[in-house]
């Protein structure tokens, strides 16, 4: 097992550095301007007035083998992405190709054959299981609606599917209530897993069961992943456990993807503010870090109703680094380094995109107001290195890598030696080591 | 019985049962029992701890470890909502202030409630009344404890939704629970619940419905308003983030019974219970480098109903066949001191788990 | 709010011209797609057959239907005049044209049945909302005792007895047998306390049924509702227990008691016929009973319209109420 994580790291970090190729899939999801509109109707005739734009233009691909993990708040679109690209819901605009084959506009005939190749895992087991069904129905359901008859009977393969998922086979006969939130979660999985899909959707997959429950099922899906060549899209709120099982996260806000990326340099060096507040905002297991609030970025106030988005970038109200192109202009999703896009005018550890806007929205100072002067004097001296950096070398990638690497080195450096005060301590200079060697460079 | 109480003077502190303990809240050997048509539901099962004020006490647990039950029956909840079914037991001693509330006149508690000790809950959009203004609400929370006029109250409202950082107080003291957006809903409960500058908070999974920059604000705001008021926090959650971000003492509950009892950073650092290591182990943490592979508790939490013999943990513990004489499934282990002010209950030697710990946990987290 | 409130009103006004083309068609078409002649029935059976062609003429049998439609409404908000040969009537706004067998015009003897009643209605109202609601809080508060069985018991027989077995019951014992209470319908302009102890009888046995459908509702709602985190909050305020229960939980409970009672009143407004026809109380229901022995059209059209409408204004009653209860309801 630690072998294929190995293989994952290794993929991760080469990824950084060789962008798509890496990749050791082709496409096989591939989402354009994918837009989701619900209509809000109101007033005397029921006129519609407006719309909840859910999602608002997503462009993205998925490639065979790999895991995209999804995170924003709620509100974001990201549950109704998953919808989206799983057919779900019908699509207001855009184009949803899987394969190769356009099938944003397929009815219900045209996407049954689809349907055994996309599955998706659900949040609640607990309403997502006919309770009036033994778990042998609910498992064997796929074949008999796909007309499928597997090598040995539904049966037998319905029980070869629960003893994969680490359920006894024996309990083929038993209801949803006999079992235990974890169980009805493997049993969605046994589900989903039935047609040997190769895309497999999961909204919130572990968000609503124990922290050690939750464990379970995240080694579980990483361990068939590895087995069945899976590939998956796992929409969570919780960074932590994305982080944990994907190979790329994209993170939305209201609507958008605002930064897509491999996993090592989202979280080593996130460019979109938003990425870094969101970040910042996960509560820390480790009592030393307490009242550690230089390292934290306070967003104010809420996510912006996705009824009217703010003009321009949607987070400039509440960005503390908001200037007025922000308010203006959208900023596209670039591939700013390998492998990572970013839509952002003035994005963290990263040349500024609009240098020659440097007048801080009223708005943006307020938002600064609750960001520590660290964070600050630490986003300007990294995006200053990073603009340095440029300057010198031509081929950015090399030089990223170098960091991302250097990081590494000293981050496993720190966990090694362990005797945890000196791993917190190093923790808490990482970041700062790594761009201050970034600068020395 | 003689059994449990003995439990309670293994805790340590104060061995003699002398009736005014000093601690600002003590809890001492706290049992709340269901009767149910399957069985009793022990939901909490011998349970001491002590807070003093200004401080705050994190319990961690999973669903049905009895850290809510634990909170609700301090608050003198727990039988609350429960007409006609068989009454929820309570046993124990819970010293507040000088004050044992489960011999006292209930009226006497409810006077406390709400004045001396307030809750927050998780979903503040179901736990605040939908029909009712927010204002209305809070005028209402300070009204019964104390003789003002409506105008008074309603000016403390105001002044208390300013406080926890609510735009525009003075328009939205009017607004309708659903009008507001989730945050703002929990700063509302918040508001409402220190409204009596109560010198005991219960706050139960007050994060837990929030968005993670929600809930960062959230935290902090109870953070700020405890240095400002200086009560005593109690924090219940199943996220470790959230009570390393606040607690300076930490409970681990499992299966009605606390397993471990210490400071933060003992807890965090030098864990000694195989369940505190589970916990630690099943959490992706983002302050790490990546981990290879998560490392789960294997099987599901205990029935309250049928709580495993001996050690409660055992059927789930990797380690249970360490200790001899199959001792683990046949006695129950008995919280006993492993540091300063640190308490665990496992049959593992102190030596054992230490070198446990450090030699197979500790690196691999 | 007032747009919520203009919604609804509109809603209700094309419910109640729906109401009326049913109605129209099911009392003046239908009987003519079955072959039997309206006019004949008008006149009688044994009728020279020129009396049944003026009849045809005078209440314009012949004419096509929609221009039958459009003097029907016509007549109910402007009147209408009817005319065949010499033989004029004018019939003023409101019409609803004329009684079959005593070809008294139809609007008059609704007015005068309808305050009885409206009296009968609300009244039994008044008794069952407050027995119904009392009993089935006291049975959600002691779920599961001595009280909430019995009181359940009692409830499940109320819903099951039918009005004429209680009613002559209660008449048998109260009436005659007992001479505690005088069983005879007397008029509120005649005597205010003899009306008020010939309508004692009614009301409970009328609100007998309903308190039975109305305790069960309340006791299932204010237990769900009891289960709600706020209510949980507002204990943990310190708020007593009456304050909780009647305060907090009441306000929510109300919700659904409220829209029964609109449904309930309305429908009775229409005519509770099995009571009034126990009692001889000269109200709506006994007039519509008669008009159906008798094949007597206009009187059944005009109570059913009168009915239509109770139940509409009811329920928009009940809707402003419903906005009033629960802010929420006012976004929509």
């Amino acid at each position: 097992m630690s072998e294929n994580a190995e293989d994952k790291e290794v993929k991760a970090a080469g990824a950084a550095t060789l962008s798509k190729d890496a990749a050791p899939g082709e496409t096989l999801l591939k989402v354009t301007g994918l837009q989701k509109h619900f209509p809000i109707k109101k007033g005397l005739f029921q006129r519609q007035v407006g719309a909840v734009r859910a999602v608002d233009g997503l462009d993205f691909e998925v490639r065979s083998g790999e895991t995209l993990g999804v995170v924003g708040e709620s509100g974001c679109g990201k549950s109704t992405m998953g919808r989206l690209i799983t057919r779900l819901l019908e699509p207001t605009a855009g184009q949803i190709e899987f394969e190769g084959k356009d099938i944003t506009h397929l009815g219900v005939g045209g996407m049954r054959p689809m349907r055994r190749d996309v599955q998706m895992i659900f949040q609640d087991p607990y309403s997502s299981l006919n309770p009036r069904h033994t778990i042998g129905t609910i498992v064997g359901a796929p074949f008999r609606l796909q007309g499928v008859e597997p090598e040995g009977g539904i049966k037998k393969e319905v029980q070869r599917l629960l003893s994969v998922v680490g359920l006894n086979p024996e309990h083929y006969n038993r209801y949803p209530h006999e079992f235990s939130g974890g169980q009805r979660q493997r049993i969605g999985i046994a589900r989903a897993l039935a047609l040997k899909p190769k895309l497999v959707v999961a909204d919130e997959p572990v968000s609503a069961l124990d922290v050690s429950i939750q464990a379970q099922v995240v080694n579980l899906m990483d361990d068939l992943q590895e087995e069945l060549g899976l590939t998956y899209v796992i929409i969570a709120h919780d960074l932590s456990v994305v982080r944990h099982v994907s190979d790329r996260i994209a993170v939305m806000y209201l609507g958008k993807i605002v930064e897509l990326a491999d996993r090592e340099s989202l979280y080593k060096a996130p460019m979109h503010p938003y990425t870094k507040a969101l970040m910042s905002a996960v509560p820390i297991p480790d009592p030393r870090r307490k009242n550690a609030k230089s390292e934290r970025i306070l967003l104010k106030g809420d996510v912006p109703s996705p009824i009217s988005p703010p003009s321009g970038c949607r987070f400039h109200t509440r960005c503390w680094k908001a200037t007025e192109i922000c308010r203006t202009t959208e900023p596209a999703l670039l591939e700013l380094k390998p492998g990572q896009r970013v839509a952002c005018h003035h994005p963290e550890n990263f040349e500024d995109q609009a240098p020659q806007d440097t007048v801080l929205l009223t708005a943006a100072k307020e938002a600064a107001e609750l960001v520590a002067d660290e964070v600050l004097a630490e986003s300007a001296e990294t995006s200053a290195a990073v603009a340095a950096e440029l300057a010198e070398e031509d081929t950015s990638e090399e030089s990223t890598s170098e960091e991302s690497t250097s990081e590494e080195a000293t981050s496993e450096a720190s966990t090694s030696e362990t005797s945890a005060p000196e791993a917190a301590a190093s923790d808490e200079s990482t970041e700062e080591t790594g761009s201050q060697e970034s600068t020395d460079k | 019985m003689t059994e449990l109480s003995k439990t309670g003077a293994a805790v340590g502190e104060p061995t003699d049962s002398s009736p005014k303990p000093s601690s600002f809240l003590e809890v001492r050997d706290l049992k709340v029992h269901f009767p149910t048509d399957d069985g009793l539901v022990k939901s909490v099962d011998g349970l001491s701890f002590q807070l003093e004020k200004g401080k705050t006490l994190g319990i961690v647990g999973e669903s049905g470890s009895g850290k809510s039950v634990t909170s609700l029956g301090i608050m003198g909840l727990h039988t609350a909502g429960q007409y006609g079914k068989r009454k929820a037991q309570i046993s124990g001693e819970i010293w507040l202030n000088g004050t044992e509330l489960l011999s006292a006149d209930p009226d006497h508690v409810r006077k406390l409630r709400g004045r001396d000790m307030a809750m927050i809950f998780q979903d503040p959009l179901s736990a605040l009344h939908p029909y009712y203004t927010i204002g209305a609400q809070i005028v209402e929370a300070y009204r019964i404890h104390h003789d003002v006029d409506k105008k008074t109250a309603r000016k403390r409202a105001v002044e208390m939704l300013d406080r926890v950082g609510i735009p525009q107080p003075d328009k939205r003291v009017d607004s309708y629970p659903h009008e507001f957006s989730g945050g703002m809903r929990q700063r509302a409960m918040i508001a409402m619940s220190l409204v009596n500058n109560p010198e005991l908070l219960i706050a139960d999974e007050p994060t837990t419905a929030l968005d993670v920059t929600v809930q960062a604000q959230i935290l902090d705001l109870i953070r700020d308003l405890q240095k400002e008021f200086g009560s005593a926090v109690i924090i219940i959650t199943h996220d470790l983030g959230v009570v390393a971000e606040l607690a300076d003492d930490i409970l681990v509950m499992y299966g009605g019974r606390c397993v471990e009892r210490g400071p933060a950073e003992k807890v965090f650092y030098e864990p000694r219970h195989p369940y505190t290591w589970g916990l630690l182990g099943s959490m992706p943490r983002l302050d790490r480098d990546q981990q290879e592979r998560l490392i789960p508790v294997k099987g599901s939490p205990p029935s309250l109903i049928n709580v495993p013999s001996g050690c409660a943990f055992n059927p789930r513990c990797p380690y249970a066949d360490v200790p001899k004489d199959n001792l683990t499934r046949t006695v129950r282990p008995e919280l006993t001191e492993v540091g300063t002010k640190h308490w665990a209950a496992c049959h593992m030697s102190q030596e054992q788990r230490e070198r446990i710990w450090t030699e197979e946990i500790a690196p691999k987290l | 709010m007032l747009a919520y409130l203009i919604r609804r009103l509109f809603a209700a006004i094309v419910m109640l011209v729906v109401i009326i083309l049913v109605v129209f068609s099911i009392f003046f078409l239908v009987p003519k797609w079955a072959g039997v002649d309206i006019a004949t029935s008008f006149v009688g059976k044994q009728a020279d057959p020129h009396a049944v062609e003026a009849v045809r003429e005078k209440l314009g049998l012949s004419d096509p239907i929609y221009s039958q439609v459009w003097h029907f409404f016509k007549g109910i908000f402007v009147g209408r005049t009817y005319a065949a040969g010499g033989d004029v009537t004018h019939c003023a706004a409101p019409c609803f044209g004329y009684s079959f067998r005593s070809e008294q015009a139809v609007w008059p003897v609704l007015t005068d049945r309808f305050p009885v009643t409206l009296g009968l209605a609300l009244g039994a109202a008044v008794l069952w909302l407050v027995l119904g609601v009392a009993a089935g809080v006291l049975s959600a508060l002691k779920r599961g005792s001595l009280w909430d069985r019995g009181a359940m018991v009692v409830a499940l027989s109320g819903v099951s007895l039918p009005i004429y077995f209680t009613g002559l019951l209660s008449l048998a014992i109260f009436s005659y047998g007992l001479n505690w209470i005088n069983g005879q319908y007397v008029s509120i302009s005649d005597s205010f306390s003899g009306w008020l102890g010939g309508m004692i009888l009614p009301w409970i046995t009328l609100a007998f049924l309903y308190a039975a459908m109305y305790a069960r509702i309340t006791r299932a709602t204010m237990l769900e509702i009891l289960g709600e985190d706020y209510i949980r909050t507002a204990r943990a305020k310190g708020l007593t227990e009456p304050v909780v229960i009647g305060k907090h939980a009441m306000r929510s409970t109300m919700t659904p008691i409220l829209t029964m009672l609109g449904m309930d009143l309305g429908a009775l407004i229409g005519g509770a016929i099995l009571t009034e026809t126990t009692f001889s109380i000269p109200g709506l229901g006994q007039a519509v009973l008669t008009a159906i022995k008798n094949q007597d059209l206009p009187i059944i059209l005009g109570v059913t319209l009168i009915t239509s409408l109770a139940v509409l204004i009811a329920n928009l009653a009940v809707d402003v109420l419903y906005a009033v209860i629960d802010p929420r309801v006012r976004l929509a």
